[in-house]
């Protein structure tokens, strides 16, 4: 009932399963229960930014208003659109239109670069800046006017009143603060980039399988579970935008 | 599909016996280190697994040494340190975590749901490499010099103080710990989808239950800790502040985001070898499980509950009082479903024709020694009591009896009753016994002077103590020889009786279940002749005849 008498012979499937479905099943089930365990890995640092945006609201906010917000939101497109183009790979797999389904995935592909690009400028800014956690840090360097004013605004209210050691102490504990954001920020978005980055292998590798022709109507799980994983990333992205991005413009709107 | 298997009869195993095996499948060491067949893969599970075992024994050997005397002489405190970090970091991530899992839940899972192999072998194959490689790196590690944190790594010392290599040894307990996730994930869907026709849920033998436990806390603790030590080895490398209070983070995070994986390890250390008890203590007793669905529930309660209980390593740690409260009230509830197991099993016994093979008395042992690990569990989880013994020997010798006394005996347990599955063969049955007796003797007087020490408030973690406790530290590092002997003695019959031990039988236990009566010892590469039909609950003693001969004939379908 399962199985049609050729699928039980499809040269994709493995010798240990009964026939095409029951494979389908056990890979659409561990690709799921894989993305449970990637919520859990990406979980212990939201679970660490929640932590330190409560201890610390007002450097965050500080910190924050020092990313780019243009380039974020321009990313933010990139990867929504590329979603769509991923939907639309899969469906033309199903479809089993090979042509339609390898102009998809490079497209894909090329949108997922294309974040990756704006990451690296993003990226070579901030070590520009001196905003790389690390015994370069520097916030004071940081060259956008607006932001230092907003960081002596934020301490200086006490200082008046307390001596020039207790001045020095509060823009040090600032100085680590803010410095928490930052090494959150870059080991959130570097942990999310490098899963763009498998994410591109994988991308590269079904375009080479469809080009040699191997997916059908009934054998397309590949690029299915690609979709999956392609469609995870793009969420956490959806995530981290709003929560490193704007909570500044929000804290000061 | 299955119309013409219900007509075909026994097939008689003489025939069968001389034909192929998965041992006899290939001699090269390429068919062995390349191969995606489960029951291999679980020798070589069995073979790091035991090498690991060997090397932190290798370490508490020499802790137990300098603490026969009270001055730190052998060693100098600095590395007593590394002694028994090394021993903690071996022991729980290299050989408790996947020894019932690697070795027993590798070779028995498939053969026990009736299918061919797991649901993911080639990815079955790379989890036992990146065990390997995450091995490579803490002996790396072992030989240039340790590390000297204790296995739990608390911050600040571990990213900031520690002048050993803490990076390295990090990095494979964050490698090994994919090994795990990945074994997790392969065997839940294997048992989700790889079920031989029949076998619904509610037939599957309970180490089946127990390793689908495992599984889910695999799958969602073990990212957890990887994270963690991710962001530990950043601050350590790159100088970042995340748990370091001088760069402005919180080591108390830290221990939040350790113990929400490592107390869930505890877990997947104990549960699998519940499995096995199951398992063991039906055959041996002749009677079905008493209380099957209870147990199988039990398993999930320990899911639950396992993640919700972390916070009583914490006690004295810098968590609210009313935190500590609520921790320990959900620790007493965990005792529920342990209580469950061991009433079930001892009611399982209760009229049973009990025989006293070495399996058995494994049995006795984990049931002995895993009732006083837990309820000394339950004096922990007491917060008055916990903060008076809190880091004395009293905790360690708590959770030696939970992972010796319970988890290493249901491993010998199953190892001894699944051998002769394995490789065919059987051990030798009086000298197995003798060495049952030296390692459950060993192990008391090991560990239970260590319950008095540290009630009496000898702390853990140093080199010297006060002189009016040296007796009992003698009687403990005697014991530890004794139960060192054990296993020494354990090794070397095991491996006499590959070359020299009887030939078992396709069921020499006559035991139910399919991977004893419906193939042959040891399997063939894809497990059965033909695909079984389960028309029948799990541990179904009461319907078998025990006058014939289990050893003839393989059933076939229904």
């Amino acid at each position: 009932m399962h199985s049609s008498e050729h699928s039980a012979h499809h040269p994709a499937l493995a010798h240990h399963f009964q026939d095409l479905d029951q494979q389908k099943d056990a890979t659409w089930l561990a690709m799921w229960v894989f993305l449970g365990t990637e919520i859990m890995f990406f979980g212990g640092l939201f679970l660490a930014y929640v932590i330190y945006r409560s201890s610390y609201p007002d450097a965050f906010a500080i910190a924050s208003n020092a990313l780019n917000v243009n380039m974020g939101l321009g990313n933010t497109f990139v990867l929504i659109i590329s979603s769509f183009t991923m939907a639309m790979s899969v469906y033309s797999a199903q479809m089993a239109q090979t042509g339609r389904l390898v102009v998809f995935l490079i497209l894909t592909l090329v949108l997922g670069c294309t974040f990756l690009s704006v990451k690296y400028f993003e990226y070579k800014d901030k070590f520009d800046s001196h905003l790389v956690p690390g015994r370069h840090f520097d916030f004071a360097h940081h060259h956008d006017p607006k932001t230092g004013a907003i960081l002596e605004g934020a301490h200086g209210g006490s200082a008046n009143t307390e001596s020039t050691s207790h001045e020095a102490g509060h823009s040090e504990k600032a100085r680590r603060e803010i410095q928490i954001f930052f090494s959150l920020y870059f080991a959130m978005t570097g942990l999310h980039a490098f899963h763009m980055i498998i994410g591109a292998g994988l991308l590269i590798w079904l375009i080479v399988s469809s080009m040699k022709g191997r997916f059908s109507k009934e054998y397309n799980s590949p690029v299915e579970l690609v979709g999956l994983y392609w469609h995870f990333v793009d969420i956490v992205w959806i995530f981290l935008f709003p929560l490193l991005y704007l909570i500044g413009r929000h804290h000061h709107g | 599909m299955s119309a013409h298997v219900i007509e075909s009869k026994p097939l008689v195993v003489e025939h069968k016996e001389e034909q192929e095996n998965y041992l006899t499948a290939g001699y090269t060491l390429k068919s062995w280190f390349l191969t995606l067949d489960h029951k291999r893969i679980a020798i070589l599970y069995l073979l790091s697994v035991t090498t690991m075992f060997f090397v932190g024994g290798i370490f508490a050997s020499l802790m137990r040494l300098e603490l026969m005397t009270p001055q730190s002489d052998l060693f100098e405190p600095d590395n007593f340190n590394k002694l028994f970090t090394m021993h903690g970091i071996v022991m729980v991530f290299f050989f408790i975590i996947p020894a019932v899992p690697g070795v027993l839940g590798n070779f028995l899972l498939p053969l026990m749901i009736g299918a061919k192999d797991v649901a993911f072998p080639r990815l079955n194959l790379l989890s036992w490499y990146v065990y390997i490689v995450g091995a490579a790196f803490t002996m790396f590690t072992i030989v240039s010099g340790g590390v000297d944190t204790g296995w739990t790594f608390y911050t600040p010392y571990s990213t900031s103080s520690s002048q050993t290599h803490v990076v390295p040894v990090v990095l494979g307990l964050f490698i090994t710990g994919f090994s795990s996730i990945l074994t997790g994930l392969n065997f839940m869907v294997t048992i989700h989808r790889m079920r031989a026709p029949g076998l619904s849920w509610f037939r599957l033998p309970l180490m089946v239950w127990s390793i689908y436990a495992t599984s889910i806390i695999q799958i969602l603790g073990t990212p957890v800790i990887a994270v963690t030590l991710m962001m530990a080895a950043l601050e350590k490398v790159l100088r970042i502040g995340i748990f370091d209070p001088n760069l402005g983070g919180d080591p108390v995070l830290f221990q939040h985001l350790f113990w929400f994986y490592s107390h869930p390890a505890v877990y997947i250390m104990i549960v699998p070898g519940m499995g096995v008890i199951n398992e063991v203590v039906t055959c041996f007793s002749r009677r079905s499980i008493f209380g099957y669905r209870a147990i199988a529930f039990a398993n999930v309660g320990f899911v639950v509950f396992s993640f919700v209980v972390w916070g009583h390593h914490m006690i004295v740690a810098g968590q609210s009082v009313y935190s500590a409260l609520i921790f320990s009230i959900l620790s007493y509830l965990v005792g529920i479903f342990s209580a469950i197991k061991v009433f079930n099993w001892t009611a399982t016994m209760y009229k049973g024709s009990i025989s006293f093979d070495t399996p058995m008395l494994y049995v006795f042992g984990f049931q002995g020694l895993f009732l006083i690990g837990g309820l000394t569990g339950l004096f922990l989880a007491a917060l008055g009591f916990d903060v008076h013994v809190h880091d004395t020997y009293f905790v360690v010798a708590h959770f030696h009896y939970v992972m010796v006394g319970g988890l290493v005996m249901a491993f010998l347990a199953g190892i001894h009753f699944w051998w002769p599955k394995m490789f065919g063969k059987k051990y030798p049955e009086s000298i197995a016994k003798f060495a049952m007796i030296l390692v459950f003797a060993g192990f008391n007087l090991t560990f239970f002077p260590q319950f008095i020490l540290g009630y009496l408030g000898m702390p853990r973690r140093y080199a010297s103590y006060p002189d009016e406790f040296q007796v009992l530290n003698v009687m403990s590092t005697a014991g530890g020889s004794v139960l060192g002997l054990g296993f020494l003695l354990i090794a070397a019959y095991m491996v006499w009786s590959l070359v020299f031990g009887k030939k078992a039988g396709m069921n020499p236990w006559k035991a139910t279940g399919l991977e004893w009566e419906h193939t042959t010892s040891p399997p063939p590469t894809e497990n059965f002749y033909e695909t079984p039909i389960v028309n029948e609950d799990p541990y179904n003693y009461a319907n078998r005849d025990f006058t014939k001969d289990f050893n003839k004939e393989v059933k076939l379908g229904a």
